[in-house]
């Protein structure tokens, strides 16, 4: 049983970590609400914006967080393009359907991913990644906790638009009532693409935190899928509440799974509350009734 | 047959069916009505085990079915239709019946002979190699009977077989469902129509808010001011001369 | 199934059975072909459909979408493989028992699943959960040599399910093959097939008309599992290695659940004609990527064609190439 200060580090990574996973799932919470799309392209999408990330810093030099509002506005317009483009106009309304669909996108950038950049990771070397920050018996990258940070204000602005902007109503309209929405005049596929385009942003923003720490390869995006998935399904699907709790004890959880069991087989902790959820509670945390 | 006492359920705190009773004599047709909303077809799925009973006892034949799995229930002898009709959409009316028609045989050919001889009982016959999905509203209700019928029950539940049917449609499933009667199978319906009520049921019950309110033969029922009031509103039966309904 | 499509079923069962002496002829008399070659590719496309059935009785039939089907053929391949490395036993013998294994899983991830009542993408999501559980196990754990994988001795013999000559293998995954399309046959001809379908397409009904809903899928997943697992121990009799790469990897389930729905998913040839449609694709990429040389890795080329399949097939034609044969959409349930 490793020290409890090694522990108690292994916690705190852990929700800094979470931090970020918060902002994914918000994305997947949010499509899931108001499209009641199971978007299996999730992981897949945040996969390409980190690659994205990578290769402005690689070939224009531009710091991470720098790059976080271009590509948040970038990965919003990519979004709502392939709502419009693809996504809404194929998905027939059919749960299933929708699901191969995002399926079938997400093996379409993962092995594009593969084919351009082959199965290399990539890193980004920025000249703060090394920092430490202690506190009190734990030390923690500097890049994590400005990351973790910048993901609370992130999700504290996109809680505001939600709750108070013209946009965050028409949304919350759309979740909650489709047909009325419609019938008080709100252009709903419009707002769909808005949302999912929201989705792919908040996935855009996660990846310009990730970089600094972490590291990009095609079979990213089927490791992040699963995460953000196991996150929605804890915290409950459509729950904006859930989505941060949950992102926060899964970051915990891989953190001390990986401490307790070692770097392979403590992935296997998020599988198990995944399953374990299904079975025991599918409606999560905070989730209302499916 | 069915014996029903207290049974009552609630949904988030609502309550849908509160302390209902209600018997069905073997070879009856027994009717259930009551305005939209009375909890009519709550009552059918708790008895049918589609809903777990928050209270109350469901005999049929003597044994205690209350809260049974749906297809154990169905092996019982008793089966339901759906007031929203569920067909198999992608496959046949003959393969839909013989859906209902495994329940007593495991033979294809067998199931496959029942199947017509059901689809002709019903008025279906020359539906049988249609898809579930391309039937009428009338075509579905026949269906719905037509695949109950085929599991060969003892007691067969009706839940709002005749809704959308126009009036030759209604003459004729009434026969039909005479016809199943004098076969040996006992029936409680749901309806709205007051015209099959009347020519088919030896008794109604009446359902309001879940209660059952009144208990007797249709004429007697139709006389009653209670229910009157149930179906036209409060003070209703004294505006009307507490008359017909 | 008609008279008509008998009569084509066997044509075509006599064509696969002279398949590889044709193959053979034409190169001896001096076509520009490489025989063993083609054998393969045809043992592929038995294969690919043998696997693809398996996923095709539980997402086809019964609408139980699975994600993550590789999980059977894991276990049947490492089931295969540790029985005959670590316990010597003879492959005819450790094959059935690899089967016996999918069934088990099978029966386990279906009883836990339905039980609690899982449907449509929930379903789909536990069954990818779970491969990806026995992928780490596989991957951590002493008894399968963790990444390192298993290698079966080489040592062809038909007595140790192993060939030197291609075309044995050839017709042991015909036979497969011809299994797979008997099993869906018979599970349009049964109470039990009638039964998935009917649960298949409204599972309250189905209830209602005396069917144990939960009691039947839990056998289909069985059965399923025992084909997946069938298929992953003869794949890893064919290459003599497993590791947890193959064995679980996400790619496996992909192919499993695209060559139904591209073929005809809940029909009897769905698979077989979306194993040929998938096979043609892999042959076509491959010759692309000898032509092209920046194209130097082909795997993923193939998948990038069957992931933009797979949204074509769901967008414009739902249920599969099977449906353009007219015909062979009433194959399911068909009296």
């Amino acid at each position: 049983m490793p020290d409890p200060v090694i522990i108690l580090a292994g916690v705190l990574n852990g929700l800094l970590a979470g931090g970020i996973y918060v902002l994914v799932a918000v994305g997947l919470t949010l499509i899931y609400g108001v499209l009641h799309i199971i978007n299996f392209a999730h992981g897949s999408l945040l996969m390409l914006a980190m690659y994205a990330v990578f290769f402005l810093w690689r070939l224009l030099g531009i710091d991470p967080y720098v790059a976080l509002p271009i590509v948040i506005a970038a990965s919003f317009a990519f979004g709502y393009v392939l709502y419009r483009g693809l996504i809404g106009r194929f998905s027939h309304g059919r749960d299933e359907n929708i699901l191969l669909i995002t399926l079938g996108l997400a093996i379409v950038f993962d092995n594009v991913a593969l084919l351009l950049f082959t199965g290399d990771t990539q890193t980004i070397d920025v000249a703060y990644a090394g920092t430490i920050v202690q506190l009190g018996a734990a030390f923690l990258p500097l890049p994590k906790i400005v990351s973790f940070l910048a993901a609370i204000v992130l999700c504290a602005v996109l809680g505001l638009v939600m709750a108070r902007s013209q946009l965050g109503k028409a949304i919350r309209a759309v979740a909650h009532e489709r047909q009325g929405a419609r019938l008080v005049g709100i252009d709903v596929e419009q707002v769909f693409a808005i949302s999912y385009g929201v989705g792919i942003a908040c996935l855009g923003a996660a990846a310009c935190l990730l970089m600094p720490t972490f590291y990009v390869s095609p079979t990213s995006g089927h490791a992040f899928v699963l995460i953000a998935f196991t996150t929605v399904v804890l915290g409950g699907m459509g729950s904006f509440v859930g989505a941060a709790v949950g992102g926060l004890i899964i970051g915990v959880t891989e953190s001390l799974g990986g401490l307790l069991l070692g770097e392979q087989l403590g992935q296997i902790g998020i599988s198990l509350i995944f399953i374990l959820i299904l079975l025991l509670r599918p409606t999560g945390l905070f989730g209302a009734g499916r | 047959m069915l014996e029903v006492r207290h049974l009552s359920k609630a949904f988030s705190g609502l309550k849908a069916v509160d302390g209902a009773s209600l018997d069905v004599r073997a070879g009856e047709i027994v009717a259930l009505i009551g305005p939209n909303g009375a909890g009519k077809t709550t009552l059918f799925a708790a008895i049918a085990g589609f809903h777990r009973p928050d209270a109350g006892t469901v005999r049929f034949d003597g044994a205690d079915i209350t809260g049974l799995a749906p297809h154990r229930i169905c092996a019982a002898g008793m089966v339901r239709t759906f007031q929203i009709t569920q067909p198999f959409a992608k496959i046949s009316v003959r393969e839909n019946i013989m859906v209902g028609a495994y329940a007593r045989t495991a033979d294809r050919t067998t199931a496959a002979v029942r199947a017509e001889v059901i689809a002709r009982q019903v008025g279906m016959a020359r539906q049988l190699d249609q898809l579930g999905a391309d039937l009428t509203v009338a075509g579905r209700k026949r269906l719905e009977l037509a695949r109950a019928l085929a599991t060969g029950p003892r007691l067969l539940l009706l839940d709002e077989v005749m809704a959308g049917l126009n009036p030759t449609e209604i003459t004729e499933i009434v026969d039909v469902i005479q016809a199943i009667r004098t076969s040996g199978v006992t029936i409680l319906l749901i309806e709205h129509v007051m015209q099959a009520v009347t020519s088919l049921a030896e008794r109604v019950y009446v359902l309001n808010q879940g209660r059952v309110i009144a208990e007797g033969t249709p004429a007697a029922i139709a006389a009653d001011p209670g229910v009157v009031e149930a179906y036209l509103g409060h003070g209703a039966a004294a505006r009307l001369g507490g008359g017909h309904a | 199934m008609s008279r008509r499509g008998l009569a084509f079923a066997a044509g075509g069962l006599l064509l696969a059975i002279l398949y590889p002496l044709l193959v053979r002829a034409a190169g001896a008399a001096g076509l520009p072909i490489a025989p063993n070659y083609l054998i393969n590719v045809g043992m592929l496309v038995c294969f690919t459909a043998f696997i693809g059935q398996s996923w095709n009785i539980a997402g086809g039939f019964a609408g139980l979408m699975s994600f993550g089907h590789v999980v059977f053929f894991g276990t049947g391949a490492y089931g295969m493989a540790i029985l005959q490395v670590t316990y010597g036993w003879n492959p005819w013998l450790a094959w059935p028992v690899a089967a016996a294994l999918g069934a088990g899983v099978g029966w386990l991830i279906g009883a836990l699943a339905f039980r609690a009542g899982l449907r449509g993408s929930y379903f789909a999501l536990i069954t990818l959960a779970f491969a990806e559980v026995f992928r780490i196990l596989a991957n951590s754990v002493p008894f399968t040599r963790g990444g390192l994988g298993l290698l079966i001795k080489a040592e062809p013999h038909p007595a140790n399910l192993q060939f030197r000559d291609p075309i044995w293998i050839y017709y042991l995954a015909l036979l497969l093959c011809v299994i797979a399309l008997l099993i869906a046959w018979q599970l349009t001809r049964t109470r039990f097939g009638a039964r998935l379908v009917a649960i298949r397409e409204n599972e309250d009904a189905a209830r209602a008309l005396g069917i144990d809903v939960y009691a039947e899928k839990v056998k289909v997943l069985a059965l399923s599992g025992a084909m997946g697992a069938a298929g992953g121990a003869f794949y890893v009799q064919k290459y003599l290695y497993v590791d947890p790469w193959i064995a679980f990897g996400v790619d496996k389930s992909v192919e499993m659940l695209l060559v139904s729905m591209v073929g005809g998913a809940g029909t009897i040839f769905g698979p077989l004609i979306g194993a040929g449609a998938l096979t043609a694709i892999n042959e076509i990429t491959r010759t692309l990527a000898s032509v092209v040389p920046a194209l130097k890795n082909v795997q993923p080329l193939s998948l990038i064609v069957y992931g933009a399949m797979l949204v074509l097939i769901v967008a414009r034609l739902p249920d599969g190439l099977a449906s353009l044969f007219g015909r062979k959409r009433r194959e399911a349930g068909r009296a």
